[in-house]
């Protein structure tokens, strides 16, 4: 079991050929993901390590299933190219492209909906099942990877694509592993939240806990208190929310686009007091997180 | 991006959104007169965005000198470093009925959110005093605005007859422009229907989204918003412009935002969440840092240099802490390299000026193996965040 991709998942990546697509490409390939074509348009007909270039999305979905489109190209072409990716059929679409203004995003997400696609991000990293699949440019280089991300109980969201890598890791170095990462992504609109996402982690019998990093800014948090408290969730989940310092320094942004205290709800202790009050254990530091999940799991 | 009020206005007005009557005024005597051109009584609103102004920046005058007092002392407040943008100067007709409206993005919804009370003050402020009087509807950012959106919100604040059609309009018309011009927050915290059933705004408040800047330049250059006016809550310092410049200046990589702060630890970290967490693991284990710095996105050799000598150059920091979270994309040899380099060109021993290298990750090996030949030792994966900024503030004493 995994939570959205699979054994079998089959992905694309849109804007192939850009520098960053190329070292994840790379690195997928070689972490075992299955990369069955690319697109950049006007470089149809080249091969990125073996990985056949398109000019348009359908010359792939036409001919071959897609489960997921890993979407990484400039700031300008990325609301068209998710909108490509869900007319195409695909239903996992990553958004790595960071800087898309939050009513791109919110359009990109609503029309999602409506041809029952899913979108994670924009500005995140994308998905690590450790040994099993990688979508998107979690991670790093794959012998980086394979170090910081090894089988285990312990699902993880995080707002921040560096910190999902440092949680993971902590939860391999104690023995605990993962089981499913997802990098949700910094901004203040997202196509997938804690909230969305959970119930996946609590259908996939591999995870025993959730780990939660998040950040000042937004509702995210308070969402998911909520929806601990209203659902009976077999669950437990530890949370950390960094960047404390930022509630003496309203209106200051530090860190992705989202991270900013503006209102009540955007505070980190606003956010630590709510999701204790939902039973969420809340980390005083990054470095207690693997032993809170061993008390909550009772291991 | 916050808007000064007259510059938010100047988009209302143009969409034709019934304004409260208002002058721009510089000066004290600009506002006696402009005082004594409108008949009543007066506010005067201090133009400043820095937070935790609202009180400070309002005064009220009944007449031409009370105005130009007022007006003195409100064109000396601090706004954040700077001095105010001129004042408003409005009338203050008394309403029968008072509004407030609030357009904002429901990150749990993904979806643009108009909220309405029948009260004034700022939506998010009354959640928690007044939840029962707050109404609220979603509408799209993918379709356009349709009017019924804005009717319905009306009717759930049971406005009929005349209100009903004027709330519409007024709605509808600010939804078109929240959408059009890329707002990420527009606050109405005032709308008051007059005496003779008319409807207007009396005070706003409006934010760009930063992300939309850009493409939003017509519309900012229409209001004389200058290019390289991102509107911070406070003016950078010296030590801030030159970060932001050493990161213009190459572009590989990120070493931003840069911001100062008044301790001795001299931070290098990174990345964006890491140095979130590295800031406040260094204030848990009491520690007071001298700045903050996001390294990411694999900077150059030169970078990591400049960044170095900047951070040891700020007066009171002897000692610098390079740490970060477990990396991916930038190279930990490469950021040992320059922060080597750095210390080195301000004449200093590395071994004396390094607090603790924990950036594990990419190029660990070889980062490694750079810092033992400068007899500094490099802490790996196995060093926790929270480990390594509590040694850190050890060593610094």
């Amino acid at each position: 079991m995994a939570v959205i991709v699979h054994e079998d998942f089959q992905f694309i990546v849109q804007g192939i050929t850009g520098r960053e697509a190329l070292n994840f490409t790379r690195e997928c390939l070689q972490y075992g993901s299955k990369i069955i074509g690319g697109v950049t348009p006007g470089k149809g007909g080249r091969e990125v390590y073996g990985v056949p270039v398109y000019d348009t999305v359908r010359e792939i979905t036409e001919k071959q299933r897609v489960d997921g489109t890993v979407i990484t190209v400039p700031l300008a072409f990325a609301p068209d190219a998710a909108y490509e990716a869900i007319d195409a059929g695909i239903k996992e679409v990553i958004i790595i492209t960071e800087g898309i203004p939050r009513k791109d995003a919110s359009a990109v997400v609503e029309y999602a909906e409506l041809h029952g696609a899913r979108v994670i991000g924009p500005n995140c990293l994308g998905i690590i099942v450790p040994d099993v699949c990688r979508f998107g440019s979690l991670g790093g280089p794959a012998v980086d990877c394979r170090k910081a991300f090894k089988p285990g109980v312990v699902g993880v969201m995080s707002r921040s694509g560096g910190m999902t890598t440092e949680i993971c890791n902590a939860l391999t170095l104690s023995g605990l592993g993962v089981s499913t990462a997802i990098s949700i992504g910094g901004d203040p609109v997202i196509g997938s939240t804690y909230a969305d996402l959970i119930p996946l982690f609590e259908a996939d019998e591999d995870t025993k806990a959730v780990v939660v990093y998040s950040e000042p800014g937004g509702t995210a948090e308070a969402e998911l208190a909520r929806w601990t408290q209203e659902h009976k969730s077999r669950l437990p989940i530890v949370a950390f929310v960094a960047g404390r310092f930022m509630d003496e320094m309203p209106g200051m942004s530090f860190g992705h686009a989202g991270t900013v205290v503006n209102k009540k709800v955007d505070s980190p202790a606003d956010k630590m007091r709510r999701m204790r009050e939902a039973g969420i254990s809340v980390a005083e530091e990054i470095g207690d997180i693997p032993n809170l999940v061993r008390e909550r799991i009772g291991n | 991006m916050r808007f000064y009020e007259f510059e938010a206005k100047q988009l209302l007005e143009k969409h034709r959104i019934p304004l409260v009557e208002s002058r721009l005024v510089k000066t004290a005597d600009e506002a006696a007169k402009a005082a004594s051109d409108i008949a009543g009584p007066v506010i005067l609103k201090a133009q400043a965005i820095a937070p935790g102004l609202a009180a400070a920046s309002v005064k009220e005058a009944s007449d031409a000198a009370g105005a130009k007092a007022a007006a003195t002392e409100l064109l000396g407040i601090d706004d954040g470093g700077r001095k105010p943008k001129g004042l408003l100067l409005e009338a203050r007709p008394a309403g029968e009925a008072v509004y407030s409206l609030s357009f904002t993005y429901d990150g749990t919804s993904k979806r643009p959110v108009v909220a309405a009370a029948d009260m004034a003050g700022k939506i998010d402020d009354l959640g928690d005093s007044h939840p029962d009087r707050i109404v609220r509807r979603h509408f799209s950012a993918l379709y356009p605005f349709s009017d019924y959106i804005a009717k319905e919100l009306a009717r759930s604040l049971e406005l009929g007859g005349n209100d009903l059609k004027q709330m519409t309009r007024i709605v509808a018309g600010l939804a078109r422009l929240f959408l059009k011009y890329d707002l990420a927050d527009l606050d109405i915290t005032s709308l008051v229907k007059l005496g003779d059933g008319k409807f207007i705004v009396r005070d706003v408040e409006a934010d760009l989204e930063i992300e939309a800047r850009h493409r939003q330049r017509p519309m900012l250059d229409e209001l004389g918003f200058a290019k390289e006016d991102l509107r911070q809550v406070r003016e950078p310092t010296p030590f801030e412009l030159e970060g932001a410049k050493i990161d213009e200046e190459d572009i590989r990589g990120i070493i931003s935002p840069i911001a100062e702060f008044d301790g001795n630890i001299g931070l290098v970290i990174g990345a964006g969440g890491g140095s979130l967490t590295l800031t406040d693991a260094v204030r848990k284990h009491g520690g007071r840092p001298a700045n903050y710095a996001a390294i990411g996105g694999n900077p150059s050799v030169d970078k990591a240099r400049r960044l170095t000598k900047l951070v040891l150059s700020k007066p009171g920091v002897d000692k610098i802490a390079v740490m970060s979270n477990v990396v991916s994309n930038t190279r930990a040899d490469l950021v040992a390299r320059g922060v080597i380099k750095g210390i080195i060109e301000l004449g200093f021993e590395p071994a004396d000026k390094i607090l603790i290298f924990r950036v594990p990750g990419a190029w660990e090996a070889d980062a490694a193996k750079i810092l033992q030949r400068y007899g500094i030792e490099y802490c790996d994966r196995t060093v926790s965040i929270s480990e390594a900024a509590r040694r850190a503030v050890e060593k610094v004493g």
